[in-house]
């Protein structure tokens, strides 16, 4: 057990030691070494240059390890405030307060502690509660697991969150650190996922970049929102942004209709955002081939080695990496296949929502195939091979 | 908040409506108001789309005019009745969903203090019994163990009110309810107990019988959640519609079941008994002193 600093007398948190820089600086100029490490030592790293003012946390696999983490930068000082809640509606409910507080605000789960925040999870958007959610996809039970599966990121598609997803230990540290920035803007005001499959990447090690750890983001502004914050700082009125709809029964119906249009234009509105710190929605490779590998998150890597492979037997084979699930980047989806004839979705669990997706956007826009597969799923990993036989199967 | 904010920029006075220029000249900022004094001033709630009759308005509009502070409070609640008419206080209003109380309530707290480290913002949960001892259980003793500095208080109308009549864990035994057809089969919980063993500083159970006592005992409420820990209020709060309690007979039910099984019962820890002695006497003192100039 790590010995507490928190009662020295001496003790300056170390947050306070960090200097503040300018986003796009540290995202895109500042200097940055590279490490060898985990996806869960990746969020810790984001973490600490997040300038985060409250971490919330459960345990779940492969989850915990990320917010015990966030515990000891909280004992360290990067992190103001940290507990460990009842279980995961309790974090998010309190998340959800702390939000609207008008502070930055952070918490982790994977699969079934998802599921169990849920209700709280699909109201933040409608609250306006901007604050980043890390999920380590994994199995939803029955019967019980802890592999990685992402089924889960279909349960959050229209619920209005924000939603990047993530292929390595990179992007994890990458998409976090920009997911707060995103979502905090005044004309987005909205949570987001940063999602990551369990395992593949939170226990594995890979190659990370950052910027100086002496450095971090600004801090949240609790005055700068859509809606003001609940903190009893402007002047009453009998209205308030929780409870608009308890006026009167006719603006229930249309400030329902309406708030719930705002929301889901704010999500498109944030892609501007998404771009300024993550660059483009998508990434495209080979964008001249005919064949197609659409993914996101972990799966677009073995998708890379199987393109690499096509390409040494000199069969030209595109890949598009999809960052950002919400904002969905439809206008480059389709400007990026209006040639191709035949597209392949591979991905990570068993309901296929990528390929649904997809599909809804393409839907008579182009004459190509899009092929549900291949999939693996209950924490199954996808081969290279399984990528490839694919390719050969619907070539005959 | 401050008073500076509530009060409009000279010139801009005659551009605002009158509800709220009434609000700023002769509502309740900056001063304790008395039950006395009710139609003198402007109340921070005054309409809701309750039943006609229903005790818990009552309760609630007492509960608004006791904030010592409210130009530094935020209200808590969930669905249920009473967010009808809270929602409509001049007060920021959390409506979250059924059961989050106490967990948002967390959160809120937390963050205010870290942004607002030199000014306390109360933070007062109002919510219905299955809210908070059915629904919102876990949230509700969680909050409590961890001694989160809030005031939780239980409008108990010993029903679900709000969904038409079923029977939830604060009904008594024995009684006729929706989705209890054949009488509650197990006691009503003894959620004072519970909050004694979750380590509540301050414990009130009221009914809505004497309201200068119910606003004494919100304000200690509140002011005690500031500086020792967390407290809890069980208001008797009828519903006359579910019990079939005719509307001129709702005070008269409230003293029959106070003097039967609902009795004033105040239960403190040491240190909150001295911290709001200390503050009772300073405003005794200051009362004196004003009521000499
Ligand atoms: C998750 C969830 N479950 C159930 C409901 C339905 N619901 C709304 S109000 C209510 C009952 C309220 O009863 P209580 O909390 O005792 O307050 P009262 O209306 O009696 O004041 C219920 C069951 C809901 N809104 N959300
Ligand atoms: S249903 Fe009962 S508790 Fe609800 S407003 Fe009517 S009388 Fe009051």
């Amino acid at each position: 057990m790590s010995e507490s600093t928190q009662t020295k007398e001496e003790w300056v948190p170390k947050g306070d030691l960090q200097e503040v820089k300018d986003p796009e600086w540290l995202f895109h100029e500042a200097p940055r070494e590279t490490e060898f490490i985990t996806g869960s030592e990746a969020a810790r790293e984001a973490i600490r240059r997040a300038n985060v003012d409250i971490a919330i946390s459960y345990p779940i696999t492969p989850q915990s390890e990320t917010m015990q983490q966030a515990g000891y930068l909280y004992d360290e000082g990067y992190i103001k405030e940290y507990y460990r809640a009842e279980e995961e509606i309790g974090v998010m409910s309190a998340l959800g307060g702390a939000s609207r507080a008008g502070v930055r605000s952070l918490t982790a789960t994977s699969g079934p502690g998802l599921m169990r925040g849920m209700e709280a999870i699909s109201s933040w958007p409608g609250a306006r509660t901007p604050l980043v959610l890390m999920n380590m996809c994994r199995v939803i039970n029955t019967p019980l697991a802890i592999q990685p599966d992402n089924i889960e990121i279909s349960f959050l598609l229209n619920t209005g969150i924000l939603h990047a997803h993530a292929e390595n230990q990179q992007d994890f540290f990458d998409y976090s650190l920009a997911a707060f920035m995103v979502s905090e803007q005044v004309d987005v005001t909205l949570p987001a996922v940063v999602s990551v499959d369990g395992f593949f990447v939170t226990h594995a090690r890979g190659q990370v970049s950052m910027f100086s750890q002496d450095y971090k983001l600004p801090p949240r502004d609790g005055w700068r929102s859509a809606v003001p914050a609940m903190d009893n700082e402007n002047p009453p009125a009998r209205l308030s942004r929780d409870a608009p709809i308890q006026k009167s029964n006719f603006i229930s119906y249309h400030m329902h209709a309406s708030w719930q249009q705002e929301v889901f234009a704010a999500v498109e509105r944030s892609a501007k955002y998404w771009r300024k710190y993550i660059g483009d929605l998508i990434e495209v490779i080979n964008p001249d081939a005919e064949e197609f590998i659409v993914s996101s998150g972990a799966c677009v890597s073995q998708a890379r080695e199987a393109v690499r492979q096509e390409g040494e037997k000199g069969r030209e084979v595109g890949l598009i990496k999809i960052k950002t699930i919400r904002p969905w980047p439809k206008a480059e989806l389709f400007a990026a296949l209006k040639n191709a004839k035949r597209i392949f979705v591979p991905e990570f669990n068993q309901a296929g929502w990528l390929h649904k997706e997809l599909c809804s956007t393409l839907y008579g826009q182009i004459k190509a195939d899009i092929i549900p597969g291949p999939r693996v799923y209950g924490g199954m990993t996808m081969p290279t091979e399984m990528v490839l036989e694919w390719l050969a199967k619907y070539r005959k | 908040m401050s008073l500076e904010t509530v009060r409009p920029s000279p010139g801009f006075e005659e551009l605002l409506p009158i509800e709220y220029r009434d609000l700023v000249k002769h509502g309740q900022y900056g001063r304790d108001v008395k039950v006395s004094e009710i139609g003198k001033f402007k109340e921070l709630v005054e309409e809701h789309p309750m039943c006609a009759g229903c005790a818990m308005t009552l309760f609630i509009r007492l509960a608004m005019m006791a904030l010592p502070n409210p130009e530094h409070t935020i209200n808590v609640g969930t669905a249920g009745c009473g967010r009808l008419a809270i929602s409509q206080a001049n007060i920021p209003f959390i409506y979250g969903n059924y059961g989050d109380t106490n967990s948002v309530a967390s959160g809120l707290k937390r963050a205010l203090k870290l942004r607002f480290p030199n000014q306390v913002k109360d933070v007062v949960v109002m919510a219905g019994d299955g809210g908070l001892i059915d629904i919102g259980f876990q949230g509700l003793m969680h909050s409590w163990f961890r001694q989160e500095k809030f005031t939780t208080i239980m409008l108990d109308n010993e029903v679900y009110g709000n969904t038409g009549g079923q029977e939830s864990g604060m009904t008594l035994k024995g009684q006729i309810l929706k989705m209890a057809p054949r009488g509650k089969e197990v006691d009503k919980i003894d959620a004072m107990g519970l909050a004694k063993v979750a380590g509540c500083a301050y414990i009130a159970r009221i009914a809505p019988t004497n309201p200068s006592r119910v606003m004494r005992t919100i304000r200690r409420a509140v002011l005690i959640a500031r500086e020792v820990g967390p407290t809890y209020i069980q208001a008797y709060t009828s519903c006359n519609i579910e019990y079939a309690i005719p509307t001129p007979d709702v005070m008269q039910d409230a003293f029959d079941v106070e003097k039967e099984r609902y009795g004033f019962e105040e239960i403190m820890t040491d240190e909150a008994k001295a911290y709001i002695t200390e503050i009772e006497k300073k405003q005794k003192e200051l009362a004196k002193a004003n009521a000499k100039k």
